[in-house]
């Protein structure tokens, strides 16, 4: 003991040492790796075929095309799969210079809330709309966890065309999940929070348990796209993370993954991981449904933006709505049931065929796939071990199908190949996992470049997966591509999983944080493209449909000037008679009619961003000249071999002045 | 620069557990047969001399966890424990493996117990970070085995089930406890 004891001292002085001597150690160990063991040159490695598969001939096209969200920039961007090719960055929640959105007078209004103009956002998960199941490629949402809402993205011009908050919530994490025929889109609070009137809001942080509450939104779609939140149920407080529906048997039903379901309220890395299981909530929306058209539903007051952009105005709308159905489940036997899930689940998901529900705690070591025939018949036996805030809970033994063992550590999300195989994200062993759903085996695992969060088979979620590849999104790239300072891109890597062992084909960068991704055959979406909006239908108030309509008009201090565009030049392209204390609103119509030519509008000193005007549309830039003198304006598009020569000028007067408003085109001294 | 190589013992020992995790990962790659690109190292090949060390490279710059490196080596845990993290680990020094019954670790060691031996070393792995100031006595932690420990507090003493806690090094994704036994459970 005392020899022990004095051992013990030596080592406890040395630690401090220690530390500075490991700098070194690490400083030759770098100079020796470098020489050494790394096989970082592409001679090193062998590539075999897997540059053929993944490389797409000039002229050819991709075979998928994947929608993937931004994360922290609040877009979603399109790329081509097998390639990793960009082919678009896609506003959604976040304003962008780039093309006006958020900051033409059309589309400020799909970036309203019920707290005002809002420009950023946090977008983790992409649904694709589904028929029976299966990708119909009509729609893709998306989901804001900042200040919760939902947007919808049309699919035949890859434009945000709807955004709907949701009230009564915060971190609108769990979501934008879709049952089997898009009949409704889940929103469930990552944040549980006191909800209600004022008083029930403003109540102590550590009144959690008592006051507390988490709020699941199902959000009907109709035949058109248009969403309205259909009802919310109010359930006990604890963290939503992810979730998926039920498809084919287990259709009518939702999937859940809640964590703090110790209900903690600070220093949640140690405090919500303190139970060995937490819950996955399964949600008969069937029965919830039936209730609310039963009248079993209550309005409560609410607030929030609802968000249209019609495409034949090209304007968005912002409605501010103010009541909203909420349903308690605790009042019903048969909404909700809870079904115990290790340890802090992350991932929820349901297989192809409907029958298995998979969830992924991210400190468990093992995965637990549960059946949904052995759930429905514990619920018919009432095999429950208890309750939770008053709401049943399943025996976890008696809904469970198997579970995998040493998958590998940090499970996360599964997709599925549509061969009976899942495919697992393991965060912290940074590799993927697949295993056999029937005989829960490991069957191969492969690698990741680094700590992988989300990972994507094309279709992977649905009824009908299309398969292929998967995609690992990764969370750290550390010396995967260039280094750029501090903030690295995301890394990527696809692989090849038409075999039965996986095959890493190409490692590529990725735009913003991709959190959730979806991917469908290129055949479902390319022949469907809007090419241009056609000039006949453009109903906006302010469109020049012609260079005969191009004018500039003042209404008190408000100058209307109806711009058209068309190769090379604007119409009109000299406009004086502005002063001082003026608004200027520049309506821009592009009189094109042809594929690919947009036309840009910039004028110096704008607050506000450039345009860039499809074929066919009208958009609208407000300016406020602050100052006398002449103004150039341009195209920024590289529209035609004239692009340089489309330009204006625009004169502003002082407030006082007498120069009376004039417009004219190709006045040239004549 | 002079003083750069001076702790010469330890770069040897370093060089030749480098030797070792090429040869470790030499042995991976030889194992895909695949057409695609074979898979390069993990994550603890970043070459990265800026940053503070992580919980193996902590581990690794000790002469006092040869042993440990080594098994961490052994199962493959390398990569894992150079991931973002975080983690607390409890760290046995050498001396504590040497006092296990003779012929456990060489056991431990053999590929054919690579699983057992992964279960014993994550159960000396929590996924967090638990700070000395936030010990509290009695407190349980679960493993990445999914096995508990128990933690003990007893004025400025730490314990972690039988074991004392005899330093502490932060890493840079976690904190490494050094303890003087070898942890197991029931």
């Amino acid at each position: 003991m005392n020899n022990v004891f004095q051992i013990n001292k030596i080592i406890t002085m040395k630690i401090n040492m220690q530390i500075r001597l490991t700098i070194y150690i690490i400083l030759a160990m770098v100079f020796a790796y470098s020489f050494s063991c790394k096989p970082k040159t592409p001679g090193s490695v062998s590539v075999g075929d897997a540059a053929s598969k993944v490389y797409v001939a000039p002229g050819q096209y991709d075979e998928f095309y994947n929608i993937v969200s931004g994360g922290f920039n609040g877009q979603m961007s399109v790329v081509g799969l097998p390639s990793g090719r960009v082919f678009k960055i896609l506003p959604v929640f976040s304003v962008h210079p780039e093309n006006g959105y958020g900051y033409s007078e059309e589309t400020k209004p799909m970036l309203n809330t019920s707290f005002g103009f809002v420009p950023w956002d946090d977008l983790h998960h992409i649904a694709l709309s589904t028929t029976k199941g299966e990708h119909d490629g009509r729609w893709a949402f998306g989901n804001a966890n900042n200040t919760p809402r939902v947007a919808r993205v049309d699919l035949t011009t890859f434009k945000t065309v709807e955004i709907l908050e949701i009230p009564h919530s915060s971190g609108n994490h769990s979501s934008p999940f879709i049952t089997e025929n898009t009949e409704y889109v889940v929103a469930s609070t990552r944040f549980s929070i006191p909800i209600g009137d004022e008083k029930s809001r403003d109540v102590p942080i550590n009144t959690y348990k008592e006051n507390f509450k988490g709020t699941v939104s199902f959000i009907k779609v109709a035949d058109d796209g248009e969403m309205s939140i259909a009802f919310q149920l109010v359930t006990p407080g604890v963290n939503f993370d992810l979730a998926r529906a039920g498809k084919g048997p287990s259709h009518g039903w939702f999937f859940f993954s809640c964590y703090n379901t110790e209900q903690a309220y600070s220093l949640l890395e140690v405090n919500a991981s303190q139970k060995d299981k937490d819950f996955i909530m399964a949600v008969n929306w069937k029965k919830a449904e039936e209730y609310i058209k039963a009248g079993k539903g209550k309005t409560v007051k609410a607030k929030y933006a609802h968000n249209v952009f019609d495409d034949h105005t090209h304007t968005a709308t912002s409605t501010i709505m103010d009541e909203v159905v909420q349903l308690d489940p605790s009042e019903f036997d048969d909404i909700i049931y809870y079904i115990p899930c290790p340890k802090s689940p992350h991932g929820c998901d349901v297989d192809p065929t409907g029958n298995y529900i998979v969830g992924s705690g991210k400190l468990a070591a093992l995965i637990p796939v549960f059946s949904f025939n052995k759930f429905i018949t514990a619920i018919q036996n009432k095999d429950f071990e208890g309750e939770y805030d008053g709401l049943p809970v399943i025996r976890y033994e008696s809904a469970l199908h198997g579970e995998v063992k040493r998958p590998g550590l940090g499970p996360l999300h599964t997709e599925f190949d549509g061969r009976g195989y899942g495919y697992t994200s393991m965060f912290v062993s940074s590799e993927i996992v697949k295993w056999n759903i029937e005989t829960l085996e490991v069957v191969d695992r492969v690698p990741t470049y680094y700590s992988i969060g989300h990972l994507m088979i094309p279709g992977g979620c649905t009824a009908k997966p299309h398969g292929k590849y998967v995609v690992a999104y990764n969370k750290i790239t550390k010396d995967r591509y260039l280094p750029t300072g501090p903030e690295l891109c995301h890394s990527a890597q696809l692989y090849d999983i038409s075999g039965d062992k996986m095959q890493l084909l190409l490692d590529f960068p990725t735009i913003g944080e991709p959190h959730y991704a979806e991917a469908l055959p290129a055949s479902m979406l390319m022949n469907k493209q809007v090419k241009f909006y056609r000039l006949e239908d453009n109903q906006h108030p302010h469109a020049a449909k012609g260079e005969s309509q191009a004018r500039v008009e003042r209404n008190g201090n408000k100058i209307h000037v109806y711009l058209t565009s068309i190769r090379s030049h604007f119409a009109p392209d000299n406009i004086e008679g502005v002063k001082i204390g003026d608004e200027v609103y520049f309506h821009v119509t592009n009189l094109e009619q042809d594929w690919d030519v947009p036309h840009g509008f910039a004028i110096k000193g704008a607050n506000t961003a450039e345009l860039l005007v499809m074929p066919g549309e009208t958009q609208t830039l407000k300016w406020i000249p602050d100052r006398v003198g002449v103004f150039p304006f341009y195209c920024t598009d590289f529209c035609s071999a004239l692009h340089q020569e489309m330009q204006g000028y625009l004169r502003v007067s002082p407030a006082n002045s007498n120069v009376e408003l004039q417009f004219s085109l190709g006045q040239n001294g004549q | 620069m002079a003083t750069f190589f001076k702790p010469f013992q330890s770069v040897l020992i370093v060089l030749a557990l480098m030797a070792a995790s090429c040869s470790q990962s030499s042995r991976e790659s030889s194992q895909t047969v695949s057409t695609g690109v074979q898979p390069g190292p993990g994550q603890s090949a970043v070459v990265d001399p800026d940053s503070k060390p992580n919980v193996v490279q902590v581990a690794i710059g000790s002469p006092d966890h040869s042993t440990l490196v080594k098994a961490v080596q052994a199962a493959n845990l390398v990569d894992d424990l150079s991931n973002v993290g975080p983690f607390t680990v409890f760290a046995p020094v050498n001396s504590a493996f040497d006092a296990l019954p003779s012929g456990v670790l060489q056991s431990l060691l053999k590929p054919e117990n690579k699983e057992s031996l992964i279960d014993i070393l994550e159960y000396h792995v929590y996924v967090g970070v638990i700070r000395e100031s936030m010990i509290r006595d009695g407190q349980v932690l679960n493993q990445v085995n999914g096995k508990n420990v128990r933690l003990g507090k007893s004025g400025d003493a730490l314990t972690v089930n039988d074991a004392n806690i005899i330093g502490t090094v932060e890493a840079s994704n976690g904190i490494v406890y050094v303890i003087d036994k070898v942890l197991n459970y029931e």
